[in-house]
Parts: structure tokens; sequence; C-alpha cells
């Protein structure tokens, strides 16, 4: 039985749930359920949606909203909050290591084949050095939980993870709706996170840059289905929001097209990814991207965030050596813990995993928002078999984790509270120090049972709280 | 600002305009028809006329309200139609979020989708109801500019993507009607012109104005040239729009330190509508003086692109 985080053992309401338990009893299912919709109308109007073109229906949708908080006692983010610094410096420290002696890689930690022939390893990085050293600057790190203080870490994103501004919308809508469940309750603001992207950013500009460097948000364009994100956080900074054709190189110095005329940048937090930056580097077939840029980021004419690159920390593969680069970097004992993981590249592992496939969860290395997996225990017996047989044609591609007893939360249902699977992602920025606000986004799988949280597969998001108890 | 930006504001704001003032002419258009008699029947062709979509149906044919419901709401393919407009307007809007208040963009926003859900017969018993949605839409997004869009350069762009589609719309009404204004029709006023003229007005939200600026009374064609000309308090008329676009063009100059092409030919076309007197217009020819001035407000779109590196 799933660790359910409203209430304990003996069916009793935890301390840090007693005022959402207050406030449900007080409001009522059926008036919650009515403001839902409320909810629902606010986030349309004001546009919080993920852009989906192309494939018929409404090309701008609305992520689920759940209204109950999740909530975090102080003492558990005080854990938590040390768990994420110290899982985010070392992750950079890995990103620089591999890109420089690869210390990591003699002393035997790390097999050396999984770095240098991953596709995430950009050859080009080698011997550079961003400033300040820094090379993923917002880590978003996914934790689950499976009991009373079991948090591990499902995964690293160490390149531009997304979803923050719907934990700070989520807040926002809860505010605005329900100033009453505020009045009472000390939960810890977010709304700081613009503010310390904002100072990260200018911290880390190049050597050269003058005292109050110039900062864009790069994306895609409209179309990308996070565009809603991109133009939220450039906003809240008071930073442009460029695209691609917005910017141009000349003599390593990036420019921007303004009524003005060119103007200078400095420091670019692109939401675009690595293939499609610099068509001079990386994709000569992309008609994306912005030429040169590359190689003025190189000159060091501008920073990029996240670096080209970073990449390598969050593939899946890396991900097992993460506990052992914080002993091996930091000389500390990891705070969170990875879930068990097989890697399939391994010939004994990778004969558990086949023996196992029913009981597991197997995804490919590579992969992301839970597309590609198996979820061992839901699949039919043809399905387990065909994945296994995808396992046996190449397994280096393959990496295999237990069904996890996925903590629930408590969601609003038709007529009754129910609990719900849900992750929590928070977001470390690391500049010339490292800022995390106390929260972060949760994910709920709406579906009854259902282990997979990603929007793209029906996940839903809520609110989180901190206590500041 | 990004260039891209400041063109981007520029067209929404034309389409913006562009929406409503195509909104106000199928009202007119629905006006003049149910007058009696069969002469204003042939109305509906004029407000193709006045859209540029004359072409779209074959001049041997009547047109008929389903025509330009399908033609200037429904169509998105006519990128001349209501839906078209408020479509661009939106995407023009959504290109750029972070120059657009929360409120602008929410205005753009709310049911975004509506004109989808009609088809001509659903639409044609809703007419009333779908134009004045147009209108409140139109009208709660400058509220939202009103008091809350920072007096920045954005905001100039704006205004004078604004207030060049609404001269420009008030030349193309003139352009197709200035026959009704011409003055050897001005001695009585008999039937047929009193519902052009006051129709024009209606067109134009100028009927109410017209009586304010002229004390009442009769209307007469020139007078009615004179307001949507040359008048300096009507919101519509080409001297007021002109005057907008020049002072927002003035604050751009002012802000970026330099003056291009676009500020000469606006200054000019505001001298020349200072110096003229109503009766010189029509004495040169109404017709001539407006497609004069439909050239040069074409120059000046085209101007504005120029200097401020629009792609």
């Amino acid at each position: 039985m799933a660790f359910f985080e409203m209430t304990d053992q003996s069916a009793v309401v935890r301390p840090c749930y007693a005022e959402v338990q207050r406030w449900i009893d007080e409001v009522g299912i059926e008036r919650l359920n009515a403001r839902l919709k409320e909810a629902e109308t606010i986030f349309r109007r004001i546009g919080i949606t993920f852009a989906v073109y192309g494939e018929g229906g409404d090309p701008e949708r609305l992520i689920p909203f759940d209204l109950l908080p999740r909530v975090f006692s102080g003492a558990e983010w005080r854990t938590l909050d040390r768990g994420i610094r110290q899982r985010a410096q070392a992750l950079n420290a890995f990103i620089y290591d591999v890109y420089h002696r690869g210390e990591i890689i003699r002393a035997g930690i790390v097999p050396g084949e999984l770095v240098y022939r991953n596709r995430a390893f950009l050859p080009e990085m080698i011997g550079f050095d961003p400033p300040g050293g820094v090379y993923s600057h917002i880590v978003g790190i996914d934790i689950i939980r499976t009991g009373e203080g079991g948090f591990q870490v499902l995964e690293d994103n160490c390149r531009t993870p997304s979803g923050v501004s719907y934990m700070l919308e989520n807040r926002e809508i809860m505010q605005r709706m329900f100033p009453e469940l505020f009045g009472s309750t000390r939960v810890a603001p977010v709304d700081s996170y613009p503010n310390d992207l904002l100072a990260t950013l200018k911290e880390v500009a190049p050597p050269g840059a003058r005292s109050d460097p110039t900062v864009v948000v790069l994306t895609p364009g409209p179309f990308n289905s996070a565009y809603y994100e991109h133009s939220f956080l450039a906003d809240l900074m008071g930073v442009e929001l460029v695209e691609p054709m917005d910017l141009y190189v000349d003599e390593d110095k990036v420019w921007m097209k303004t009524t003005h005329g060119p103007k200078r940048v400095d420091v670019i937090y692109r939401r675009i990814d690595d293939d499609f930056i610099d068509p001079l580097t990386f994709r000569p077939d992309s008609m994306l991207g912005v030429p040169g840029l590359f190689g003025a980021y190189r000159a060091g004419g501008v920073t990029l965030c996240s670096a080209p690159g970073a990449g390598i920390a969050d593939d899946k593969a890396i991900y097992l050596f993460v506990p052992e680069m914080i002993r091996f970097y930091l000389s500390e004992t990891p705070i969170l813990e990875n879930v068990p993981t097989w890697r399939c590249a391994l010939p004994d592992e990778c004969a558990h995993v086949l023996e196992n496939l029913d009981q597991l969860v197997a995804k490919e290395v590579h992969g992301s928002g839970g597309y590609g997996m198996l979820i061992g225990p839901k699949a039919t017996r043809a399905e387990v078999a065909a994945y296994a047989d995808r396992i046996r044609a190449d397994p280096a591609d393959f990496i295999a984790q237990p069904t996890l007893d996925l903590s629930t939360a408590p969601v609003l249902g038709q007529k009754e509270i129910v609990g719900r699977h849900v992750d929590f992602r928070p977001y470390c920025l690391v500049g010339k120090r490292m800022r995390l606000v106390p929260g972060g986004l949760t994910r709920v799988a709406l579906t009854e049972g259902s282990l997979v949280v990603n929007s793209s597969q029906g996940g839903g998001v809520k609110d989180t709280w901190v206590l500041d108890d | 600002m990004l260039s891209r930006t400041a063109e981007n504001i520029f067209w929404m704001a034309r389409y913006i305009e562009r929406a409503e003032s195509t909104a106000r002419l199928i009202q007119m258009g629905q006006r003049m028809t149910i007058l009696p008699g069969p002469i204003h029947r042939e109305e509906w062709r004029s407000v193709l006329r006045v859209t540029g979509c004359d072409g779209l149906i074959d001049g041997d044919r009547a047109v008929a309200e389903a025509d330009i419901v399908q033609l200037l709401l429904l169509d998105e393919t006519n990128p001349s139609s209501i839906r078209s407009c408020m479509l661009r307007a939106r995407a023009n809007g959504r290109a750029v979020r972070t120059a657009l208040t929360q409120d602008m963009w929410e205005a753009l926003n709310d049911d975004w989708r509506r004109l989808e859900q009609y088809d001509v017969a659903s639409a044609r018993r809703n007419l009333a109801e779908l134009i004045d949605w147009v209108k409140t839409r139109a009208s709660t997004f400058r509220g939202a500019v009103e008091t809350g869009q920072l007096r920045n350069e954005g905001h100039d762009f704006l205004r004078i993507g604004g207030a060049l589609e609404r001269a420009e719309m008030t030349l193309r009404l003139l352009d197709v009607k200035y026959y009704v204004l011409l003055p050897e029709t001005a001695v009585v006023g008999g039937g047929r012109d009193h519902y052009q003229w006051t129709s024009v007005l209606h067109a134009l939200a100028a009927a109410r104005a017209y009586h304010h600026v002229y004390g009442g009374g009769d209307y007469s064609p020139w007078r009615i040239a004179d307001l949507l000309v040359l008048n300096q308090q009507f919101p519509r008329s080409l001297s007021f729009c002109f005057g907008q676009i020049g002072w927002h063009l003035d604050r751009l100059a002012q802000a970026h330190g330099r003056r291009g092409a676009a500020h000469d030919t606006a200054s000019m076309m505001l001298a020349e509508l200072r110096d003229r007197e109503g009766g010189e217009i029509f004495e040169e020819g109404l017709h001539e003086f407006v497609q004069n001035a439909l050239v040069v407000t074409n120059r000046l779109s085209r101007e504005i692109a120029q200097t401020y590196h629009f792609n």
C-alpha cells in the first residue's frame, strides 16, 4: 500500500495537512468542485497552456489542475533543500570534469565509454571554461517519495527543465481564489523565483561584459509546447523574449535587432536544444538557430545557459553514478538516494532485468517525457515479450527500476478526496552561489492507479506548500 | 525594443481595428437592407468594395447577407474576414506576450475560438450578438491599453498602427461612397441621400458626433466630409488619426534621436490637412483627394517599417 501523504498509518491527518483538511471540511467537496471549474476558466483566459499543434483538436491545451495543495513540513523541506543543493553542485562538478581532465573516469568510478561515446557529450566543449565554471544553471531534480522519510531521486534535468511557470501560477491562482486559506497558514513564498533566476543569469555574464549585463530568453517560438513558460519568465524578469531570427553574431559578439538598431546581448537563457542553437556548429541542415553563436560563446562574447553539452549529466546511464559523484567531488554522503537501477549494459544485470521484466519499470536510456517505457506489472504478456526483444537487441540502450510504491497525495474527486500518485520537481539555480525557492512543481497522475505524471500523458499539477514551521 | 516585437504590435493594433471596422460595416449594410426601396439592396456590394473583397463575388450577381456573413465574418481563408483579423491579432499578440499586459492578452485570448463554432445559418441568426462581441473585444482591448500599458515605444507602435488603420478605413469608405457626398447632390436631401449619408456616419460611429459638432439640423455632404476628413476632435477623422500618428512618431524620434522618411510623410500630410478648408477639398475633387490620401497612408506604413527595421 502506497504512502498516503495526508494521513499517518492510523488514518490520522498528519500535522502538515491539518489546515488543508480543515479547509476541505469547511468548504465541502461539492463547492470545491464548482471552484475548480472557475480555476480552469481563469487558466484558459490567462493562456496558461501548452501548445500541441498539428494533432488536431484544441491546439493550446490546459494542464489539468488539482485544487488540493501538496504539503511538506518545514523539517521535510530542510532535508530536501540540502539534498537538492548537494546534487546540483555535484552534477556541475561532473560536467566540468568530463570536459577537462576526466578525473572521475581516471579514478575508475564512471566508465569512460558511457561519457565519451554518449550522444549528449559534445567534443566541442572540451577544455572550455564557462563563466563561473557553471554548466547547468537551472537544475530540475525529479523526486519521489516512498514513505514517511523516504525521498529518492528519479531523474535529473540539467538542460532546460520546464514547468516552473506552473509552480508560480498554481500558487498565484490559489492565492487569488482562496485568500482565506493563506491567512492562517504560514506557507513559504515562491514568488522570488524570477528575481533569483535573473540574478543567477547576470552572475554568469562573460568576464568582459558591462556591469549590468543584458539578459534575454531565447525561444523556438509560439509553436513550441512550452512557449507560454518562455514568455512568462521573460516577462517576470523584464527581459526580451527573442527568437533565433532576432539575433545575429558579428565578430564573436551577439546582437539583437531592435528598433534602435543592434543591441549587444551578454547572457542567453536558451530554451532551445543544443542541436538547434547554431547551424554552423551542430546541425548544418537546420534552418533554426543563430549562425556563429557557438563560436561567440567559445570566444567569451556571450554566455549560454545552460551550457551546450550540459546534458551529459542528466543522461539516464550517468544517473546511476550521481551518488558516487557526490562522494567523489564533495566528499559528502548523499542526502538523497537514487532509485535502485539495473543497467542492461552489464550482462548480469541485464539477465536479472529480462528475468523479472514483468515486475520492473524499464526505460530507454535516452528517452524522456514518459515515452518509450514499459511498466511491467501493468503490461500484457505480449508487451513484455516485445519489450524484452528490444532490450536483447540493444541492451546498452535500456535501464530498469523496481516498480516503486510512489506516494499518493490527496486529490479532489467528484464525491470524495482520493489518493493519486505524485512526484516533485524543485528548481535549483546555480550561479556564483546557489538559490532554491522553497517549493517546486508537484505533478500528479490523475487516473486512478496510474504512475505516469507527465503532462503529455494525462498528468496534472497542483500547488506545493512548504510550511514555514 | 526588438524590431520584430514592434512590427507585431503595430500589426496587432491594425488587425483589431480592422475587425471592428468590418463589424461596423456589416452593421451598416444590414441597416441599409431593411430600409424601404430596392435601391439599398446593392448596399452589400459597397461593403465588399470598402473591405477590398469586391473581386470575390462576380460583379453580375447580387450580393446577399449570407455572402457577407460567410466572406467577411467566418471565412478563415479570406485574410480580410473578421475571423482572420482576430486570429492574426491574437497570433501577433502571442508572439510578443512579454510586450502586452496581462489584461491586454486576456482581451485577445478570451474565447478566441468562438467564431469556429458557427456556420452561415447560425451566424446569421446570432448576427447582432456576434457583431457586438467583436466590438466588445476591441473595446476591452483598448480599455486594457488605456489604464495598463506602459507608455513606452510599444505603446507608440500600437497607437500608430491603430490610428493608421482607422484613417485607412475612413478613406476607403469615402473612396467607395464619395459620389453620395458630391456637391451637386447637396441641394435637397431626398430620401435616398439622407439614408446614404446617415449610413456613412453610422459605419464610422459618427452619427451622434455629427449632431454635436454641427448643432443638429440637416445633413449636408460637405459637413459630413468635413467631419470625416478635417475635424480635429472626431477620433476617426483623417485629421485626428494623422495627428495621433504624428504625435507618436515624434515621441519615437525623441526617444531614438533620429527621424526617418515616415516622419516627413506624416508632417506633410498633417500640414496639408491643417491648411485645407472643407470647400477647397470639394472644389479640387473629393475623390482625387481621397485617392491621394490612400496612397500616402500606404506609403507611410512602408516607411515606418523601414525606419524601425521591420523585416
